[in-house]
């Protein structure tokens, strides 16, 4: 299927690309930056001895409460996020662009910074801290503290993907169900939802993968106390100081399960379709062209 | 059963005064921008004018005048929306979009399906009930979603253009489809095909910048426009201007000359309207006193059924290939529109 078009330049493949070879070869070394130190630490495994050091005692721990954490950490920004998407999506009202942006905050912050805005929050000494206090409640260096941090740097990714993902679907399927009759709520459990979940699927995910690799917030907010507040990136940090092996091995862990969740997110191509029909009608036009 | 609405929203320049009565399907036409869809819109409770009341059935859709506003929110309105695009639910096969209003309303699922098999079999459609509307094609979809709208049971239908983005082969058997089921039924159609309007509609009302230009039976608006807009549709040449005996006065102080047949006195707004077919076309200056006579600017020709369609400036001749051929005609020169005064209209507005 090789053409050559007006100017004489030659179309290759399925059709014509204008990319510059300069811009090929950044390309290239953009994809090694991201790729070869991933290379290099699993060159660095000690494969004799890897099932033994992720499976230690202390290396479960962790990793147990990663999962547990980041599960908790998900439903939360799931259930705060799809609102919150929701309303910024959908309603309008002032100062809206203001309160998208902090929203968005969480995204670029050092997560360092984020720990000591929670821990200014919910310490001893922090704004709600001493209510909760009277109340009985230390959220600090708890596990609480670690799903309160990792949803504080999670959540963005869930609003900004469904907030994306309500844009490009647009109203008009909504304006359509409320005049057939449909309430509010049926059109959002009825049409919103459906319409959206590709979107929210690959923000669940995300969210997800940020909530299991969070340590700058969690450290300074939750301290690091093995089974309480130690997650599996907390456990890697300390044992790099007395076994480099073991960082190593969990690290892999690590990469592993966030290959599976991006290949999750970005695998299918349904999660980019998005608003359904639109994206799906060229495929027609295009079988009709001769 | 009647429908009764007015409503302004001054950001769009929209000022409509409409009523719609029982079992009555009304066509709205006009240009672009004229507010059609903003009048679907407000009635549907998608957009809220600025003031204004409208009843449907007695009941208040919104009332923005009094101190005490009442908006009606879309869903308890009874105004299904079916518009250009069909909009059937992606993520649902054609029976589940057409029951999503019955179950909606609280029908129980499966008599809400057997309702919506009924709907298909009514838009000739119950073969492509378990299909998806990305399987559907354009005419197949906007069916589905005729039947969806009706399985509604609005009290009143709202159409927009809903024929206009079909092909030439489904239009026709969704016009047929149009004219059974809009039978008896409260409807407003918005369309720019003058077709729709004659064959579908009791009335037509025409919208021009937000106003109404002129209303009523479709038939007696084409015959006789009032507007700039309605003459257009109907193929018309529409002189604007001053009543003057039997004649029109232009703004630009020319007298057309033709016939009327009611008793209009002189200086009031009136029109002069002729067929393109009664206009003949002359190089140079045929003058006699029972014809009008205008010196004009070809600015366009085109091909019209078997004839030549002369446009210049706001006026239109037809004439045989062979008369444009003779007489060179091409655009930009100028030649002479005559036209007899007994085949020129003239009646007040």
């Amino acid at each position: 299927m090789s053409q050559v078009n007006t100017k004489g330049a030659k179309v290759v493949g399925q059709g014509y690309s204008g990319v510059p070879g300069w811009v090929r070869a950044l390309a290239v070394v953009a994809a090694v930056v991201v790729v070869l130190p991933l290379l290099a630490m699993v060159l660095r495994v000690d494969w004799a001895q890897f099932i033994p050091l992720v499976t230690s005692e202390s290396s479960l721990t962790a990793l147990g409460l990663s999962l547990r954490t980041s599960a908790a950490s998900t439903v939360l920004c799931i259930v705060l996020g799809v609102p919150l998407a929701l309303v910024l999506a959908r309603d309008t009202f002032r100062l809206q662009g203001l309160l998208r942006s902090l929203v968005l905050l969480p995204l670029v912050l050092p997560p360092v910074v984020g720990g000591i805005a929670l821990l200014y929050t919910f310490g001893r000494q922090g704004l709600l801290g001493q209510t909760l206090e009277v109340l009985g409640l230390r959220i600090a260096f708890s596990t609480t503290a670690v799903v309160l941090a990792q949803t504080f740097v999670a959540l963005p990714f869930l609003v900004v993907s469904l907030e994306g993902a309500l844009r490009t679907s647009g109203s008009r399927y909504e304006a359509v169900a409320a005049t057939l009759g449909a309430r509010p709520g049926t059109v959002f459990r009825r049409v919103t939802l459906p319409l959206v979940l590709p979107g929210l699927a690959s923000g669940v995910v995300l969210s997800f993968a940020r909530s299991l690799g969070e340590f700058g917030a969690t450290l300074t907010f939750a301290g690091s106390l093995q089974g309480v507040t130690r997650t599996l990136p907390l456990e890697i940090y300390l044992q790099r100081e007395t076994d480099p092996d073991a960082a190593v091995a969990l690290s892999l862990v690590l990469v592993a399960v966030a290959v599976a969740v991006v290949a999750l997110a970005y695998g299918r191509p349904v999660a980019r379709s998005g608003a359904g029909k639109r994206a799906t009608t060229p495929a027609p036009a295009g079988g009709n062209r001769q | 059963m009647t429908l009764s609405f007015q409503a302004a929203l001054a950001k769009r320049g929209f000022d409509v005064s409409l009523t719609v009565g029982p079992g009555e399907t009304v066509a709205v036409m006009g240009p672009n921008g004229a507010g059609k869809s903003t009048l679907l819109s407000s009635i549907a409770g998608l957009l809220r004018p600025d003031s204004g009341v409208a009843k449907l059935n007695g009941k208040t859709l919104f009332d923005l005048d009094g101190g005490k506003h009442t908006w009606v929110p879309p869903h308890h309105r009874g105004t299904a929306l079916l518009a250009q695009e069909p909009l059937l639910f992606p993520h649902l096969n054609a029976v589940d979009n057409v029951s999503f209003g019955p179950r909606s309303a609280g029908i129980p699922k499966r008599d809400a399906r057997e309702g919506a098999l009924r709907w298909l079999a009514e838009v000739e459609a119950e073969g492509l009930a378990g299909r998806r509307p990305a399987e559907l094609s354009g005419g197949q979809a906007q069916r589905v979603a005729v039947a969806r709208a009706l399985a509604a049971d609005p009290a009143l239908l709202l159409l927009d253009e809903p024929l206009a983005a079909l092909d030439i082969h489904s239009a026709p058997l969704l016009r047929r489809l149009f004219k059974r089921v809009l039978a008896g039924r409260q409807a407003i159609i918005v369309t720019h095909d003058v077709l729709d309007a004659l064959i579908l509609a009791d009335r037509v009302v025409i919208l021009e910048n937000g106003r109404i230009a002129e209303e009523g039976p479709t038939r007696e608006v084409l015959e006789r426009p009032r507007s700039a807009f309605a003459a257009g549709l109907a193929g018309l040449n529409f002189v604007p201007g001053t009543l003057d005996g039997t004649g029109v006065l232009t703004v630009e102080g020319l007298r057309i000359a033709g016939h009327g047949d009611e008793q209009v006195p002189s200086g009031q707004a009136g029109v002069a309207v002729f067929p393109p077919s009664a206009v003949s076309v002359f190089l140079t200056d045929a003058h006699g006193s029972p014809r009008n006579s205008f010196s004009v600017t070809i600015t366009e020709l085109e091909p019209h059924g078997d004839q030549i369609r002369v446009r210049a400036g706001g006026l239109a001749a037809d004439i045989t290939p062979a008369a444009s051929a003779d007489l060179g005609l091409v655009p930009g020169i100028t030649v002479h529109f005559v036209v007899k005064a007994a085949a020129v209209s003239v009646y007040g507005t």
